[in-house]
């Protein structure tokens, strides 16, 4: 059983269909990536397994149970973290009040040492722990923004592309941090990204998304050797009749 | 010189009680972004429920007080349950007519129920005054300063240091994040009504000793309302001081100029705000996302 699993998602802006039908596994203990250019839908349907909007049609079992239309908050309490896009962190709040604000539906007594494992992870963010959030930098934002998430606790962490903005040496950071807490702390992990490459070296599994639709899925290892996503998404691509050939079909992509 | 600080201390403590309404007019819209124009009702159905509890039921004043307060919080919070709840998502325009029209059903239900002659409260120390040479302090003026004081300090320790009153915050700096890590984000709201309707209870209980009691007492709500702008609206220390203004100098306009003019200063110093920093006193850069 997976740990997480849609079936048929359509998902709606008004009168906009965003998600087309997608139907994807997260299995236990996995790094699940899904990769698409701008407005292919990730977010969204980011957006929708942690409840931030409700598919129009189709199922979301997290456990095996029903997820889909509950409130965010509740599917957030079943242990579902978000590192949402663009890092959203509470600007007006020092460092430390958001990360306890990431354990606000806890109660067991072992916050303040997840806090102590977080400033593990991210010493900055004890250094500054004191500072609003908002006078952060971008890359100490999104430090924050899963140092939050991680305060929950949670099995399963939704993190939309948090390589976004970053230099390549913070990417690389952020990356090692990802497969620590795949590998130290068993957690699930499903990462939305555009940068195909740090996305297929850690994943093991991939999705790839394009206007609404999953177009393509396999294990990470043979999407890294797809011709399609050496073109598109790693930067491989070969020019001269081929790339013509591509061309109507790649307009879609950006 | 007696004069100057007789009028001070008539506005300050006037201004209170304004600073205290605009607090709750800021607090809910910080929150939900929802400008609630029943606020000075909700405050006129505070001193009505003092009234029940104190001269009707007569009950201990300090328990009435307390009665008065927590019966207050469950209103607002049923308000926002019951009324506001369904209109998320609506057009900011139809919160608003909705809140104006529960203004009207909230001074309705007061005159059906209490009637609509003027009622008088009293309290314990009601009457009471303080000679410091030459200037006359009543007690009323001053319990209204001293609850102002005491209640600012209160709210402020809730929202640094206490977990919900952080929560409050971070769900009005960024409603999503809040949503994510797991605050209950609409139970939040309800929260937030039933403080801001407690805190406009207790503006109905300091100033029912001073004033009359009747449906049209939450009119006062509409200067209150020009507070909390010239405070900067997103602001509650902001709140208070705009109420502050505003009652001190109404004060000195009731002596100073004309007859009738003192009712319309509230509305020239809003408007001179707006002229010349249309922000507010304290300027909050909060952008909001939703
Ligand atoms: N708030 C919105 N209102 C209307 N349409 C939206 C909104 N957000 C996204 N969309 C549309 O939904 C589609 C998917 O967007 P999104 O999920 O943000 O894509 P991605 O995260 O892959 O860049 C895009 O075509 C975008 O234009
Ligand atoms: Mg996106």
């Amino acid at each position: 059983m997976s740990m997480l699993e849609l079936t048929n998602i359509e998902t709606y802006y008004g009168p906009i269909m965003a998600i087309r039908g997608i139907s994807m596994q997260i299995e236990e203990n996995q790094i699940t990536v899904v990769l698409g250019a701008n407005g292919a839908g990730k977010t969204t349907v980011l957006k929708t397994i942690c409840g931030a909007m409700d598919p129009q049609k189709g199922k979301i079992k997290f456990d095996d149970q029903e997820i889909a239309k509950q409130d965010p908050d509740q599917i957030a309490r079943r242990g579902i973290g978000h590192v949402p896009e663009g890092r959203e962190v509470f600007p007006f709040l020092t460092v430390a009040e958001n990360l306890k604000m990431g354990a606000f539906s806890r109660s067991d007594g072992d916050v303040d040492q997840d806090l102590d494992t977080v400033y593990e992870y991210f010493p900055i963010l004890k250094e500054k722990h004191h500072q609003q959030a908002g006078f952060l930098s971008g890359g100490q934002q999104q430090m924050l923004a899963i140092g939050r998430a991680l305060m929950l606790r949670p099995r399963l962490m939704l993190l939309d592309e948090p390589s976004l903005g970053l230099s390549p040496r913070l990417v690389h950071k952020i990356t090692e941090i990802i497969k620590r807490l795949n590998t130290e702390q068993q957690m699930t992990i499903l990462l939305v990204e555009q940068n195909a490459k740090m996305a297929l070296d850690i994943g093991d599994y991939g999705y790839v998304m394009e206007l609404g639709r999953i177009v393509m899925e396999d294990t990470c290892e043979r999407l890294r050797t797809a011709t399609d996503i050496q073109e598109f998404y790693l930067g491989m691509k070969d020019e001269g009749v081929r790339g013509r050939r591509r061309w109507k079909h790649r307009k879609t992509w950006r | 010189m007696e004069v100057v600080f007789q009028l001070l201390l008539s506005g300050i403590s006037q201004g209170c009680v304004y600073g205290l309404i605009a607090l709750g007019f800021v607090l809910i819209y910080k929150a939900t972004e929802m400008v609630n124009f029943a606020q000075g009702e909700i405050m006129m159905l505070g001193a009505f429920f003092a009234f029940t509890f104190i001269s009707i039921l007569e009950l201990n004043f300090f328990l009435a007080v307390a009665a008065t307060i927590v019966s207050m919080a469950i209103c607002g919070a049923l308000l926002e349950r019951v009324v506001l709840r369904p209109m998320i998502g609506e057009p900011p325009f139809s919160v608003l007519m909705l809140t104006i029209g529960l203004g009207f059903l909230l001074r309705a239900i007061a005159g059906a129920v209490w009637g609509s002659e003027p009622k008088s409260l009293s309290a314990p120390y009601t009457g009471g005054v303080f000679n410091v040479s030459g200037v006359i302090i009543g007690y009323e003026n001053l319990v209204i300063i001293a609850g102002t004081a005491l209640l600012c300090s209160l709210l402020f320790v809730f929202f640094k240091f206490s977990r919900l009153g952080i929560a409050m915050q971070a769900a009005s700096q960024n409603q999503l994040a809040a949503y994510y890590v797991g605050i209950p984000v609409k139970r939040i709201y309800s929260m937030v009504w039933a403080l801001s309707a407690a805190i406009s209870a207790v503006a109905g209980i300091l100033v029912a000793p001073v004033s009359l009691i009747d449906p049209l007492m939450g009119f006062i709500g509409i200067k209150a309302f020009a507070a909390a702008i010239v405070g900067g609206f997103g602001s509650l220390p902001g709140a208070i001081v705009g109420g502050l203004i505003i009652g001190i100098v109404e004060q000195f306009a009731s002596l100073y100029l004309p007859p009738g003019f003192s009712d319309v200063t509230a509305y020239v110093i809003l408007l001179l705000m707006l002229l010349i920093r249309p922000e507010g006193i304290f300027a909050t850069m909060q952008r909001k996302k939703v």
